[in-house]
């Protein structure tokens, strides 16, 4: 198992500088210039000095050296200064975002809690309702309650999150007038009456993000339990005159929740990335969000870092549902 | 001479398709979604033809109506007739999505058969497809928007240009499932008897390929392509919303919503039109996706 776990890292190395060079190269086509803001009035030498001050006089394969020195080399020594108070990174040139002239983590920092409160607790909620539908339905298949559940997940699938998140907001903020449609970012809980108002706002994003990841666990989980109902081991733990409770939630689903939990795991990266459709519907400043906009403000070095952060999410949740499969399930073995 | 015990079988052959539509008219859900899609996608093409008002025609004076006879679906901020509109958009969305679907397919089969049929290339194009779905899709989709909109624009004029560029980056980023599956089924039918019957007699790879491998991974590929359509209309849908789709004047059933957002505390309804398009259709392709895998499975047919 670790020398699975070591031998999976060290080949994820290569992946991951693959990947920042694609992304890199894709953004080098860029028509985009950096400059058109500036005004017609600066001088063109002027304009010159600016654009080397971005980094942008030298050929391809310095700027990308510089990036990966930036990312990999410099950016955890300031956050090693940040948490030790050292002062390794003092003086070097961290990714600088060309929309605000700051350093694009920090930024990302800034962005990350919101983020991860909406699309985390969406995620929380989802995985609470969708297990024991899952389970519910396939230990009564086709009974309504299947049926019912069978429908409403396949309504989860295709219904997408830009018109679910406008449904809502049509009918709780416009005509009920329950919710806000806009997430307030700025609101501070430090009372019983502003901790009301964040879960007044925080209820119609979650509600959206919660109705498509349950489709697809609670779908999940129910042909997961399906197959392990029918197993022999099932029927011998009922002749051995165990309780109907004890087989279904015991021994089925340990066993069954094996791929779920897997499944579960490969789903966080996009707790952090892939609700960018959902925080542009509710206006949530999160991650999403700043990639929107950065991508329309031509911000390269913003989007070069977040498109690559979300690769190394992907990569790394990819290799610890690897990992999860072969500890819960004895019978895996990578070596 | 004894007579053969069983001179001419009384019933005709059954065709494997025949079987295959039995197991499909059982299945409720997939029938009525097949219908359904079928009913969608002539009247977003042929309805034009009944319904001639242009979908781009203004009409100043009759703006922001209602539903009426000379107006189903009422009017936009600019008297444009809704009908007409979601029309025109419904033809453009699901084109892309049958388009992209074709070549998220194709690249799909291709890499998958490669793959699974020649052992060399298996290792490469199985980290290539690694690689791909490692990437972060929709972010990749929205800076591939951006940088390419310009230079097919000026090429291909500005509608073909997008519609291109829409096609061919949806495709090129979801062909991976396709992959997975078509090697692994080609992995599995390259050891059989009837493949080895074939090279004994001398068939040529691409021969062997065409007439013995492939038709017998159909059934996986026609299951990916439905889902296909689903997820090519939705990712389509969803770029239109963040503004990165077509331009504002080439209505898409994903244009329209995002523009008719706009006008959501006056004109809720608006909004709900194009949604329930979407929705409609993509719930349709998912049935029906749900139905053909359960009529192609060989194992669950008959029961």
């Amino acid at each position: 198992m670790l020398t699975f776990t070591i031998r999976r890292l060290i080949l994820s190395v290569p992946t991951l500088l693959f990947i920042s060079l694609m992304i890199f190269l894709l953004l080098e086509l860029a028509p985009g210039d950096p400059m058109a803001q500036v005004p017609l009035t600066v001088p063109p030498e002027v304009k010159e000095k600016m654009r080397e001050a971005l980094g942008l006089g030298e050929p391809m394969h310095i700027r990308f050296w510089k990036w990966i020195v930036q990312f990999f080399w410099i950016e955890p020594q300031v956050l090693i200064d940040h948490y030790f108070g050292t002062t390794f990174s003092e003086g070097s040139l961290r990714v600088i975002s060309w929309q605000t002239r700051s350093p694009v983590m920090d930024i990302v920092i800034q962005r990350m809690p919101q983020t991860l409160w909406v699309v985390g607790t969406a995620y929380v909620v989802a995985i609470l309702i969708a297990l024991p539908i899952g389970i519910y339905s396939a230990y009564r298949q086709y009974s309504w309650f299947d049926q019912l559940g069978t429908f409403v997940s396949m309504v989860g699938f295709s219904v997408p999150p830009f018109f679910s998140g406008v449904l809502v907001i049509v009918i709780f903020s416009v005509q009920l007038g329950w919710f806000p449609s806009i997430y307030d970012t700025t609101h501070v809980v430090d009372s019983w009456e502003s901790f009301v108002k964040q879960l007044q706002q925080m209820i119609m994003p979650v509600m959206v993000l919660a109705l498509q990841i349950t489709a697809q666990l609670s779908r999940f989980m129910r042909a997961s339990m399906l197959d392990n109902l029918n197993q022999d081991y099932v029927r011998t733990a009922r002749a051995k005159g165990l309780s109907e409770y004890v087989v279904v939630m015991v021994h089925v689903l340990r066993n069954s929740m094996i791929p779920v939990v897997t499944v579960i795991a490969l789903g966080i990266p996009s707790i952090f990335g892939g609700a960018i459709i959902t925080e542009q519907v509710f206006k949530v400043n999160g991650i999403g969000q700043l990639l929107i906009g950065a991508i329309q403000a031509n911000d390269l070095p913003m989007v070069q870092t977040l498109t690559f952060i979300f690769a190394v999410l992907i990569v790394l949740f990819n290799l610890i549902a690897d990992v999860l499969y072969g500890i819960l399930d004895p019978r895996i073995r990578y070596d | 001479m004894t007579e053969l015990s069983n001179p001419i079988p009384t019933q005709p052959p059954r065709s494997q398709w025949l079987d295959v539509w039995d197991q499909f008219k059982s299945h409720r859900g997939a029938l009525m979604g097949g219908i359904l899609f079928l009913l969608i996608v002539a009247t977003v093409y042929l309805g034009p033809f009944v319904w001639d008002i242009e979908a781009t025609h203004i009409d100043i004076r009759s703006r922001n109506q209602g539903p009426s006879w000379a107006h189903p679906f009422g009017t936009d901020q600019l008297g444009r007739d809704m009908l007409a509109r979601m029309m025109a958009g419904g033809a453009t969305s699901v084109s892309v999505g049958l388009t992209a679907m074709l070549l998220a397919l194709f690249l799909g089969s291709f890499i998958g058969v490669l793959a699974g049929f020649f052992k060399r290339l298996d290792g490469p194009l199985m980290r290539l497809t690694d690689l791909f779905l490692a990437l972060p899709l929709l972010p990749l989709l929205l800076v591939m928007m951006l940088l390419f909109r310009e230079p097919l624009n000026a090429t291909f004029g500005p509608e073909q240009g997008i519609f291109i560029l829409i096609v061919a980056s949806i495709g090129i980023t979801s062909w991976m499932p396709t992959a997975r599956i078509v090697r692994g089924d080609v992995l599995a039918i390259k050891e059989r008897e009837f493949v080895m019957a074939a090279r004994s007699i001398g068939t040529p790879d691409s021969k062997l390929i065409s007439r013995h491998i492939l038709p017998n991974v159909l059934s996986p590929i026609m299951v990916s392509a439905t889902l296909g359509i689903a997820t090519a209309i939705i990712t389509e849908s969803s770029l239109s919303f963040l503004g990165l789709g077509f331009p504002p004047d080439f209505p898409t059933w994903g244009r329209l919503l995002f523009d008719a957002t706009d006008y959501l505390q006056q004109y809720p309804e608006r909004v709900f039109w194009p949604g329930m398009a979407i929705s409609l259709t993509v719930l349709s392709v998912n049935y029906l996706g749900d139905g053909l895998r359960d009529a192609l499975d060989p194992r669950i047919r008959g029961r």
